[in-house]
């Protein structure tokens, strides 16, 4: 892999649009299989097993793309949209194809329902005016 | 290809991920506000819609244009190791209200940021967070040149619950963006505690 090879858009200019549509990376899913909807701030965590992710020959390009950036630090499903600059929806299906081949899991942020615990609501404060 | 990457790596951590969002009208500071605070630059989502928003968007000129793009910008602030704040800001248009109802969805508090010469485009997301019970905080952001009214003036124009808070604040100024944030989670933390008193009686 050469650094000319890592960005094949990078020769047209913005209004040219993509060279591949987003959606012909998810094969036209526009929804995972994977029984969450995973929230922007959905933490994508690699499993040890995803050591690497290069020479696991089902993954396409973005799959591996996403597992390596989440190795060198977990991110956020929002993240990884605005770093690889895909659309949140393609990245969802991406992502929901590396939980079912759990390669990756990803942390449930607190239920709509349920209040934040008290005390990590004190912790915010607390390192909010530490910053 | 060998990847100079440490066999032994350590086991990531997981945090804990919390989001407030930044809402308001257009051009009242909100991306401003944003970067204020987070320890990255903005960075930009976004979701393409093609079928959502044809009816009303004007396409006159440039009708090669099958998709629209709606950006939703948001910084990080890491306050531990396990402990990261997200903070969002919403997309200004209302016909994006399908986005907001995602972004809202487990939103620890909400900031809306008014400008006192354009109050009535605060009112669309004064009355979303109220109806969803998302807890929220005012913030007038004191423009240059914008005149000054005093809080109370700005309460009743809002037709603010006396119990949201209501702050005044520099969008640009990290220590007032900071001001605003803890008031959010104190108001987030008082309205938890009330809902459980009430849960318990």
């Amino acid at each position: 892999m050469s650094d000319a090879g890592q960005d094949p858009q990078h020769w047209f200019d913005g209004e040219a649009g993509p060279v591949v549509r987003p959606y012909a990376m998810t094969r036209g899913r526009t929804s995972s299989a994977t029984r969450h909807r995973l929230d922007l701030i959905a933490i994508v965590v690699p499993e040890p097993a995803a050591d690497d992710p290069a020479r696991d020959q089902t993954l396409s390009p973005e799959h591996v793309e996403i597992v390596e950036r989440c190795l060198a630090s977990p991110q956020s499903i929002a993240e990884l949209a605005a770093s690889l600059d895909l659309p949140v929806g393609v990245v969802r299906v991406l992502v929901g194809d590396l939980v079912e081949s759990e390669i990756v899991h990803v942390t449930r942020p607190v239920p709509p329902a349920e209040l934040p615990d008290v005390n990590i609501l004190r912790e915010v404060i607390n390192g909010l005016r530490a910053l | 290809m060998v990847y100079g990457r440490s066999s032994q790596r350590q086991r990531p951590v997981e945090p804990v991920t919390l989001k407030i969002l930044v809402a308001g009208g257009f051009g009242v500071g909100k991306t401003t506000m944003v970067g204020a605070v987070s320890e990255i630059r903005p960075l930009r989502t976004e979701e393409m819609l093609s079928e959502a928003g044809r009816p009303v968007d004007d396409v006159d000129g440039v009708e090669g244009k099958t998709t629209t793009t709606v950006a939703m910008d948001f910084g990080r602030i890491t306050l531990r190791e396990d402990l990261v704040l997200y903070v969002f800001g919403t997309p200004g248009q209302d016909r994006f209200w399908f986005l907001w109802d995602e972004l809202a969805q487990g939103a620890l508090g909400a900031v809306v940021l008014a400008d006192t010469r354009r109050l009535a485009d605060s009112f669309a997301a004064v009355d979303y967070f109220e109806r969803r019970a998302i807890p929220f905080t005012v913030a007038v952001n004191c423009f240059e040149g914008a005149g000054r009214f005093p809080a109370e003036t700005v309460r009743a124009a809002l037709d603010l619950d006396p119990e949201v808070p209501l702050v005044m604040c520099d969008a640009r100024e990290r220590e007032s963006v900071k001001e605003v944030l803890v008031t959010v989670v104190e108001h987030a933390m008082t309205r938890a505690a009330l809902q459980r008193a009430h849960a318990t009686t």
